[in-house]
């Protein structure tokens, strides 16, 4: 029997259920991992939003997926070519080997914010200043959330859409995950330090997932957690380390500062290293935002300007954990349906 | 000191650090729904006293939560308890009580 391949690049969450359900239909499916363990950020998250579930049960149900499956899996694997030549895809690595196949998945994410770009809240030049990634790493660590005096702080203070909804840094779309991560992470923060006091600076709350709001309603009523409305124009650092942070409390109509001992920055998604770099080599359209663009924003997702060529997960945009995992299917279907010759550009219509 | 036709503005900004939290503290454990408000301003477009005064619920919950506390006496006594925000507020916010406490408080430390 002759299957038909199908490479799948990168090891996240989009990659690995891409992959995993291309292979339980029988296609023979490679799947590349530019580090070497599959999870890709999700290894570097806690508990996820809204259950507080362990992010590693997540990872677990991805690896029982690739591996039952049986899909072929290439870790450390450094790409330094991908092309399409008629009919069939080549990609190269950098140990000089060569794999072919008759369709590809590009799964390659996001990058996170380089928050030092907002150089006005003072990441990278004060040491309390954190980001949501680091904070998760604390939690995964077990270590207790101290200020770099080694004390425990009394106000932690966190910053919504540092990265997003922002012309400044060139971002004017919204990443989606953060303003319920924040909500997350201060009751973690409170569960962890009851007697600390959290103050989240949002411009809006978006809440629009299935329980994201009762989880905002539990951090208000359980814990106290307090929400201020307005952008911060700036961070300086106190005398004693702690952040004097500036905002217009726009619900109160009036400028308003306050210290902090921890300020956690909130950070976005941009569009990765791996999806720019691959995604140019194969030619796939971008959108406005540097994210890879479909055939049509409702109709043809997943489906790039490449004939056989799909993408699944953020490299498409920012996603939520359970929507990437309905876009990887879905990216899995259309990619099966191209394979079995279904050619659904026929049903355009308009254009 | 001679008059040189100047004035000195006052400082308009909220000092969260030093301002008065003690409505806020006492209002918080006496009537827990009051954490929960989102500032929708539910109650203040349904208020019978909003329409004729500046009484304003949602601002005066915001600023008491600053420890903004100045002249919230004053536009209390706006409010004639007829509880019509507490049968509108989305969130359930006993907000009928939530003015009791804060009179309680205003009592409680003489302000």
């Amino acid at each position: 029997m002759n299957r038909k391949r199908v490479i799948v690049i990168g090891g996240g969450i989009a990659g690995m259920e891409s992959a995993a359900n291309l292979a339980s239909m029988g296609y023979d499916v490679t799947l590349f991992e530019k580090s070497q363990e599959l999870g890709g950020h999700l290894l570097g998250w806690e508990k996820l939003f809204p259950t507080m579930r362990m992010g590693k049960d997540v990872v677990k149900f991805l690896d029982k997926g690739v591996h039952l499956a049986k899909v072929n899996i290439v870790k450390n694997s450094n790409i330094t070519n991908a092309s399409k030549n008629g009919n069939l895809f080549t990609v190269s690595c950098g140990d000089g080997a060569k794999y072919e196949s008759e369709a590809l998945v590009l799964a390659t994410g996001y990058d996170i914010f380089d928050a030092k770009r907002k150089e006005e809240y003072g990441y990278g030049i004060y040491d309390n200043v954190i980001t949501s990634a680091e904070l998760e790493e604390i939690f995964l660590s077990g270590k207790p959330l101290l200020t770099t005096k080694g004390e425990i702080p009394k106000r932690v203070g966190i910053v919504h859409c540092v990265g997003s909804r922002d012309e400044k840094v060139g971002n004017v779309y919204c990443s989606k995950v953060c303003c319920v991560t924040a909500v997350k992470q201060s009751i973690e923060i409170k569960e962890k330090i009851p007697d600390s006091n959290v103050f989240c600076f949002y411009m809006d709350l978006r809440m629009f997932g299935m329980h994201f709001e009762t989880l905002y309603k539990q951090a208000q009523e359980k814990h106290a957690v307090n929400f201020i409305r307005g952008r911060l124009s700036e961070a300086c650092e106190n005398m004693d380390g702690s952040l004097l942070v500036k905002v217009e409390d726009t619900l109160a109509g009036k400028p308003l500062r306050m210290s902090v001992d921890i300020l956690v920055l909130m950070v976005g998604m941009v569009p990765s290293e791996g999806t720019k770099k691959i995604g140019t080599m194969l030619g796939m359209n971008f959108g406005a935002n540097g994210f890879l663009k479909s055939q049509d924003q409702h109709t043809m997702t997943s489906i790039s300007n490449i004939p056989g060529a799909f993408f699944a997960g953020c490299c498409g945009s920012p996603r939520t954990i359970n929507n990437v995992f309905a876009d990887a299917r879905s990216a899995a279907m259309m990619t099966a349906s191209y394979l079995e010759a279904y050619d659904i550009e026929e049903r355009i219509t308009y254009i | 000191m001679k008059n040189f036709g100047f004035s000195l503005s006052k400082d308009r900004q909220i000092d969260f650090d030093k301002s008065d939290k003690r409505i806020m503290d006492f209002v918080k454990i006496e009537e827990p729904t009051f954490n929960i408000c989102i500032a929708c301003g539910t109650c203040t477009a349904t208020c019978s006293a909003g329409n004729f005064t500046e009484m304003n619920l949602r601002k005066m919950i915001t600023l008491i939560k600053r420890g903004e506390i100045t002249g919230v006496r004053a536009e209390l006594s706006k409010c004639m308890l007829c509880g019509k925000c507490s049968l509108a507020c989305p969130r359930g916010v006993n907000t009928r009580n939530v003015i009791f406490k804060i009179n309680q408080a205003l009592e409680k430390y003489s302000l």
